[in-house]
């Protein structure tokens, strides 16, 4: 037992470490998923703290068996600790209690982990004078705490990320403990040692596979692609769908493309839906949004008392469903996808406006991503235009998300003239999103109509007023119509979609 | 017997055998069956027999049509539409469409054959009033042309070609062509052009449809006479890229190679379908089932005077018109009709086994329309085909293996707008054997297990995940697919011959063009109509 005492004191350490790493990626992620850092942060450390505590003092329970119960509790700490950040990222997006798993967590490593060094300490106690004990063990655990608050934010976090280092420092924990079971052979029964190396090679093969799933899975590969950290990524049937937060809140890429950004999508959706829906004559009572699975433009539609009934058709279902899951996404967009006026429709609106009876829509929102691909591009087609057409009433207005008339001038008035080719009578509009840049619209009616001017007062906007309205209708030089004659997009030739890739292709 | 390698090797060449033969054949969990069992039927008529037919059992009716492909479901139609009832189709298969039939599944209609045809000249009148029955023009140019709604057009990305790893758009390889390659192409694109505009003394282009509006002049008719593959190496092309391009559009166009095809067919492929030297070739109109659009139109306009599972036996010449023995395939009993006239639009060499007194004095010779054969696989897909590298050119319409001798397959879903999830892929595969009842014989000789396994190695090159995808295979074998063009054929002297009636009988099949394609069986369909409507 005596020459196995300074590698305990090392064992002391590593432990001092991992606990440590556990509870800052505890606080990084919560901030990162929640916000407001210092309130997590606080909250974490001393619910970890207290945690320890109450593990210290749950260690008087423990009379008999102190090596085997420590080796146990290090296989423990080693499973919660190193599975923590991929089941808290996997909880932020399917369970709607996502705090209770958090500070659960939190907990229960806290208490492990306040476990761990009275045993180790009492396990050490005939070996040393008390004096020496208590000083070496607690200088250790602190410069393993120095150690660990030095390593995260300088080495781990930006080349591991949050996920492998959560599995890494499990691996290391498990393996502590199962080196343990060497350390302290004369402290345990010969019968057990046996089957306490099985949990813990168990433990360590569990995690190690862990490490290398997590690593073809998701979220590590694309943290580096992203400026801000990734909340939730997923691979649907679809599409490749990350949510990221960032300092100014959260925002939702689509293959990689941006799709809003919580900071100021309220400037995209409500120049998006009210210019259409205030155009209408009359109250707009059934509306059609097509794309939009976020959310986000049914929740400034259903701001109209007046409306009924919305149906909203977007192809995937994984994008309509994390708008209802994901804490975050619902919250922004008001829960609005759960309405009782409204109803989800999963399919591709091509195919969809191809087999339906519905008809008779009063306002249809059309949201889809830009044409970057044959399959988007033929959303923008004057055969799509004439379908959906179909499905509208004469008086019916319709508002168009058509890119950046700046960044692929030649593609937003493709656009536009596919509607006017289309029958529709158009009045092109843009406004300024940030995140976006310089962003265009179109609203389009069967009919001649006038620019919408007046905003009823009991729509409460964050954005648009009268004045800013009337503004978006307005091109500069730099943005209007080019002088260059421009393909309509049939599906025959899908010319958006040739515009697009090489308008788009000089940003790359 | 032939061992799995070597069946893929004569199918697919030696390296894709070796590479499908190194991972296991996991077709076991495949469904799928041969479908269109006639093969058998059809040899019936092989062994001449003589078929009784009890006195009660014989009908009369004015006009008989023997075969329901195109040309016999053009002919009835012109007949309908005449106003002239009086007539019945027989085709041996259940449902008429021969080599234009479809089959559909719960996600979508799927071509067996035929899958597009371009839109036709203005010029092309009857052909423009098929059209314009379908609700198929939306309107017309200042020039006249028509103006197809863009839903019945191929879908852009229409055409992509695979080539070491790699999906590009188009047919032409682009990728890595040298500059003499794209010389050398455009070089052959002016010769092309030059045929284009070319017009004889009577002002008649040298390539258009039909065929029978050709230019006779011996300067064009000369082309008959050298191969394709002759033609281009007298031009001095010799770029490997061309010639693959030339040799895809013959065996496309009409399952056979380069060297197989007369120039004038090589040159009818690339001239008889553009307006003007440099202008673009005329779009395609196609549909999920492909041309079964086109036969389920037919058929629902003649409905009453079809009839299917009849197997035309025997076809007696007589002072006043004929006596057709048939025999129904699901009763097998024989039965006969006196008919005034009689149409023949079953396959030109069937004619020797059909017509009684035929080999007495023949009036052309029919074992000179040589047949080749095709296999047709629709492959039922849970998703879609992956591609090797994220940016390829994504799934098109048709969509052809550089290196394969296949022709690559059509996606049926694609006009429908359906991008996402299951899929039906037709993959065709053409027998260009040099003797083509050689490659007949070949293909008969292979059962499902083998036919699907080739076309499965042949596109899991491109596609790794495509056995994990299919669910299903169904293959059709056509022994009997279309007419070869080979040299000498067209302006031989023998589809003239046919043209003419033979006692009570006409012709009217697309082999008397000498070349299968959907505005040549119903030109022919409609002329032997005509000529009835005239003498009755
Ligand atoms: C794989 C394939 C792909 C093709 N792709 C195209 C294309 O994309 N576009 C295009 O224009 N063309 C295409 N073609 C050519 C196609 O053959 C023609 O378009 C057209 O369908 C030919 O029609 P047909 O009536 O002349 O001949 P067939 O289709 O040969 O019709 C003959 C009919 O006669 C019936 N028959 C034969 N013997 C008897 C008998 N004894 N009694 C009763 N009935 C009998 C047969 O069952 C058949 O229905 C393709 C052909 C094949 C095989």
């Amino acid at each position: 037992m005596n020459r196995s005492v300074p590698l305990l004191f090392l064992n002391v350490f590593v432990v001092a470490t991992c606990g440590l790493i556990y509870e800052l990626l505890a606080g990084t992620l919560a901030s990162y998923v929640l916000g407001d850092s210092v309130t997590q942060f606080s909250i974490i450390i001393g619910l970890y703290l207290f945690a320890m505590g109450v593990g210290s003092w749950l260690s008087r329970f423990v009379e008999n068996d102190l090596a085997e119960r420590f080796i146990d509790i290090e296989l423990a700490v080693a499973i919660l600790g190193g599975v923590s950040a991929p089941l808290l990222f996997f909880a932020f997006a399917n369970v709607s209690f996502f705090s209770v798993v958090l500070y659960g967590m939190v907990f229960g490593i806290g208490a492990l982990v306040g476990l761990e060094i009275p045993l180790l300490m009492r396990i050490l106690k005939d070996e040393l004078d008390f004096k020496e004990l208590v000083a070496r063990v607690l200088a250790l655990d602190y410069v393993g705490a120095l150690v660990a608050s030095i390593l995260f934010p300088i080495f781990l976090v930006p080349t591991l990320g949050l996920v492998r280092t959560s599995l890494v420092f499990g691996i290391l924990n498990g393996i502590v403990g199962l080196w343990g079971t060497w350390l302290l052979t004369p402290l345990l029964k010969p019968g057990k040692i046996v089957f306490l190396r099985i949990k813990g090679v168990f433990v360590i093969t569990l995690l190690v596979i862990g490490a290398i799933k997590a690593d073809s899975l998701t979220v590590l590969a694309e943290e580096s692609l992203f400026q801000e950290t990734i909340i939730h990524a997923q691979s649907s049937r679809y599409q490749r769908i990350v949510v990221t937060r960032g300092r100014t809140g959260f925002s939702l890429f689509l293959n990689g493309n941006l799709q809003f950004s919580s900071f100021d999508e309220y400037r995209y959706h409500e120049a998006l839906v009210h210019p259409a829906m205030i155009a209408f004559e009359g109250e707009p009572k059934r509306v059609l949004v097509l794309g939009g699975g976020d959310g986000l433009a049914v929740r400034e539609i259903l701001k109209y008392p007046s409306v009924e009934h919305v149906t909203l058709v977007d192809l995937d279902p994984a994008i309509t469903s994390l708008a209802t899951d994901l804490p975050v996404l619902a919250e922004l967009n008001k829960r609005s996808l759960k309405d009782k006026r409204v109803t989800v429709v999963n399919s591709d609106a091509y195919v969809w406006l191809d087999r339906t009876d519905a008809s008779g829509f009063d306002v249809a929102i059309i949201d889809f991503p830009d044409p970057n691909n044959f399959a988007l591009g033929k959303l923008y087609s004057t055969r799509f235009y004439k379908m959906l057409r179909a499905k509208l009433r004469p008086d019916s207005t319709v508002g168009i998300q058509s890119t950046s008339p700046l960044y692929a001038r030649n593609s937003y008035w493709c656009i536009v003239e596919t509607l006017e080719a289309s029958g529709f009578k158009v009045k092109p509009y843009q406004t300024t999103v940030p995140s976006f840049g310089i962003w265009g619209y179109v609203l389009a009616k069967g009919s001649e109509f006038e620019r919408p001017k007046e905003i009823p007062a009991e729509i409460p906007l964050a954005f648009l007023d009268k004045d800013s309205m009337a503004g978006m209708f307005d091109f500069p030089v730099d943005t209007s119509r080019p002088d260059n004659e421009l393909e309509i997009n049939r599906l025959d030739n899908q010319a958006l979609v040739r515009y697009y890739e090489a308008e788009w292709r000089r940003f790359e | 017997m032939f061992t799995r390698r070597e069946i893929l090797r004569a199918f697919l060449g030696l390296p894709v055998a070796l590479a499908a033969c190194k991972s296991s054949s996991r077709t076991n969990a495949i469904d799928g069956r041969i479908v269109g069992a006639s093969n058998e039927i059809g040899h019936i008529l092989r062994d001449r027999r003589k078929f009784e037919v009890p006195v009660d059992r014989w009908t009369d009716v004015d006009t008989v049509i023997v075969g329901g492909g195109i040309a016999g479901l053009s002919a009835a139609w012109s007949l309908k539409r005449k106003g002239f009832n009086d007539f019945l189709l027989l085709e041996l298969e259940e449902r008429a469409g021969g080599t234009s039939a479809s089959g559909s599944s719960d996600l979508t209609a799927y071509p067996w054959g035929a899958h597009y045809l371009p839109v036709p000249f203005a010029q092309n009148t009857e052909l423009v009033e098929l059209l314009d029955e379908m609700r198929l023009i939306e309107s017309k140019d200042e020039a006249g042309e028509l103006i197809i709604p863009e839903q019945y057009l191929t879908r852009d990305p229409e055409e992509r070609i695979y080539h070491k790893g790699r999906w590009y758009e188009g047919l032409y390889l682009y990728a890595g062509a040298s500059e003499e390659d794209l010389r050398q192409y455009n070089a052959f694109y002016s010769e092309v052009g030059k045929w284009i505009n070319w017009r004889d003394p009577e002002g008649r282009r040298a390539f258009t449809v039909p065929v029978s509006s050709c230019s006779t002049d011996a300067e064009v008719t000369a082309l008959d006479k050298i191969s394709f593959a002759q033609w281009l190496a007298d031009k001095g092309f010799s770029s490997e890229r061309l010639e693959w391009y030339c040799d895809y559009a013959c065996r496309d166009d009409y399952g056979r190679t380069l060297s197989q095809t007369s120039a004038w067919a090589g040159l009818f492929y690339f001239c008889s379908r553009v307006p003007a030297a440099g202008e673009e070739s005329q779009s395609f109109i196609t549909f999920p089932e492909g041309n079964g659009r086109f036969v389920d139109h037919f058929v629902s306009r003649i409905k009453k005077n079809l009839q299917g599972s009849s197997l035309v036996a025997e076809v007696i010449p007589g002072e006043e018109g004929a006596e057709v023995v048939y025999i129904d395939t699901k009763t097998k009993q024989a039965r006969g009709i006196r008919a005034k006239n009689v149409i023949y639009s079953a396959p030109m060499f069937t004619a020797g086994y059909l017509i009684r007194g035929f080999n007495d004095s023949p009036p052309f010779a029919a074992a000179e329309f040589r047949h080749n054969s095709w296999f047709v696989a629709n492959l039922f897909l849970k998703e879609r085909p992956k591609n090797r590298f994220e940016r390829d050119f994504p799934l098109s319409w048709d969509n052809v293996l550089y290196e394969s001798p296949s022709l690559g397959y059509v996606t049926a879903t694609h006009q429908k707008g359906i991008d996402y999830g299951p899929t039906v892929l037709t993959y065709y595969y053409p027998m260009a054997e040099e003797d083509t009842r050689l490659g007949m014989q070949k293909l008969l000789s292979l059962d499902w297990k083998e036919l699907s396994d080739i076309c499965l190695a042949d596109l899991e090159r491109a596609h790794e995940n495509i056995r994990e995808a299919t669910e299903r295979i169904d293959i059709m074998r056509w022994g009997h697919a279309m007419i070869s063009p080979k040299t000498g054929f067209i302006w031989g002297g023998e589809r003239e011959k046919a043209m003419k009636p033979f006692r009570n009988i006409r012709f009217a099949h697309s082999d008397l063009s000498g070349i299968a394609i959907f505005e040549e069986a119903f030109h022919h369909g409609l002329r032997a109509a005509s000529e009835i409507e005239k003498t009755g």
